[in-house]
């Protein structure tokens, strides 16, 4: 069970760089999301604990349902469908995407898994996430996308948790989640700024502010 | 390894039923279109009429032209007898999967010849297409089977699908799911199907596959339907020899699954002709390159639990 859900993230992120589609990519990212507090859950199976539980719960609904709904009210707002001219195009970021996986499988059997994680699949799929959220960031132009990068690459390190999940406390964990939901709220209401200030939300005309 | 008679059986059913095969995909397309649609065998009397007919050639063609059909025909029916279908194939090798890729290019890379041996523009811009699409499917077809040697341990056709069991299935079912939607989207490239080709239209910007055998008449052109149709049993029954896998049960009984398998995978293919808009000409190859994504992913897949051949 675990390992199929790792591979559905690890196929989720391919997708997520595939897209050019900002709103189809933004239901990947929840998707991802919902899998992940699944895995919180089924990483513990015979007896989770009840903060699993709370955690798992509280992760799903934020990543797959309160991100989800402001990106798409931002996306609304600032009248964007999909990422245009990226700087790296779809096609290469799938096989840049292919040479980050590459090195996640390499990493993995490298680095000893930790304690309780009973899948091979755990340490690829989360090196994976993250490094797709850092090639999303900086290979897309729309700043909707930096903020889908940046949530990508949260999931990585949540994934990573999720495994040691029953040994980190909840408490940690929450304000992890709850500095995200603050960093993706502000990202949004700066990005409906940004939009209306000046008709676009690409990073790369951004740059002119300094002056 | 030893040979026995039975194993005869999977060409010999290939030539007879191949044709059948498109008649299928029509007659289930009709069925979504709420049309009668063209009788089973339309195929067979197609045939026949065409080998009644006489040939005719161009001034402007040379003897490539003719030979085309002719060795397209002959490496087609060559990768036949290395498939195997329900048991070993007649002709099995270690390594013999190379050897079927490798009839598989050269059957194209003579339709592409003879196409651009006519001179004419329109069957150029075929060629050149078909040319781009294969480069970009071949790569995905070859780290598939990469993934199915890495699975089962085995570098032999037969031995690989001998290997896919029930057992196998239970141990690896995401990374044979992989290659098997690695498979079906690479013979729909291969076959000239919706997504990537209709077979439909002609004269049609979009073409590809029609576009190149238009100059070619009479038993040429028979063989080249016929040789399309063993080309889609030959994919059908790859796609049927990992999605059934090999119960323990008697001779027939395997070939009657396999048969079965065949006729599902046509009836899949008329669905998705049914239901899917062709791509626009562009998205073809990042289609094609997700394909071959999804079989890098199968095999890393496979390394981390496969048996090294």
């Amino acid at each position: 069970m675990n390992d199929l859900l790792l591979i559905l993230v690890i196929l989720s992120n391919l997708r997520l760089l595939a897209s050019s589609r900002l709103g189809a990519c933004i239901k990947w990212a929840a998707w991802q999301g919902i899998l992940l507090g699944l895995l919180t859950i089924t990483a513990a199976w015979p007896h989770p604990p009840i903060q699993t539980w709370v955690l798992a719960i509280v992760a799903a609904s934020l990543k797959g349902l309160a991100f989800p709904w402001l990106l798409f009210r931002t996306l609304r707002r600032v009248q964007v469908r999909r990422e245009i001219e990226p700087y790296i195009g779809f096609n290469l970021s799938l096989g840049i995407g292919l040479v980050l996986l590459l090195i996640a499988f390499s990493l993995a059997r490298r680095l000893p898994l930790p304690e309780g994680l009973d899948s091979e699949f755990w340490i690829p799929a989360a090196f994976f996430s993250l490094l797709t959220g850092l090639l999303l960031i900086v290979a897309r132009k729309t700043a909707v996308m930096q903020v889908i990068g940046y949530l990508v690459l949260e999931n990585g390190i949540f994934a990573y948790g999720a495994g040691a999940a029953r040994h980190a406390p909840l408490l940690l964990e929450m304000g992890i989640l709850l500095d995200l939901f603050v960093a993706v709220f502000v990202m949004g209401i700066a990005l409906f700024h940004i939009a209306r200030d000046f008709d676009h939300i690409n990073v790369d005309r951004l740059v002119s502010l300094k002056e | 390894m030893n040979f026995e008679v039975h194993y005869l059986m999977g060409p010999f059913l290939g030539i007879v039923f191949a044709p059948l095969l498109p008649g299928i995909i029509n007659k289930v397309k009709a069925f979504y279109a709420g049309r009668r649609g063209p009788p089973l065998l339309q195929l067979y009397f197609d045939l026949f009429k065409l080998l009644s007919k006489g040939a005719v050639y161009s001034s402007s063609t040379s003897w490539l032209f003719r030979a085309g059909p002719v060795i397209t025909f002959s490496t087609i029916l060559a990768a036949l007898f290395i498939i195997p279908f329900g048991s070993s194939a007649p002709i099995a090798f270690t390594g013999d999967l190379l050897l079927v890729f490798y009839l598989l290019g050269m059957a194209r890379f003579f339709t592409v010849i003879a196409a651009m041996d006519t001179g004419s523009s329109f069957e150029g811009m075929g060629a050149s297409r078909e040319v781009q699409f294969s480069a970009f499917a071949e790569p995905g077809l070859f780290i598939t089977f990469a993934a199915m040697a890495r699975l089962t341990g085995c570098l032999s056709l037969s031995d690989i699908f001998q290997s896919i069991t029930p057992e196998l299935w239970t141990a690896q079912a995401p990374a044979l799911v992989l290659g098997a939607v690695v498979l079906s989207i690479i013979l729909l490239a291969e076959n000239a199907r919706i997504p990537v080709d209709d077979p439909n239209t002609h004269l049609e910007l979009t073409m590809i596959h029609e576009v190149m055998v238009l100059d070619h008449g009479g038993p040429d052109f028979a063989l080249i339907l016929y040789s399309s149709a063993l080309k889609l049993w030959l994919f059908a029954s790859w796609l049927a020899g990992i999605v059934i896998p090999r119960f323990d049960t008697t001779i027939p009984a395997r070939y009657a699954a396999m048969f079965v398998g065949v006729i599902l995978a046509c009836i899949v293919t008329g669905t998705i002709e049914s239901i899917m808009a062709r791509l626009r000409l562009l998205r073809i190859p990042q289609l094609l390159i997700g394909a071959g994504t999804l079989g890098l992913v199968a095999f890393l897949l496979a390394c981390q639990g496969g048996v090294s051949p």
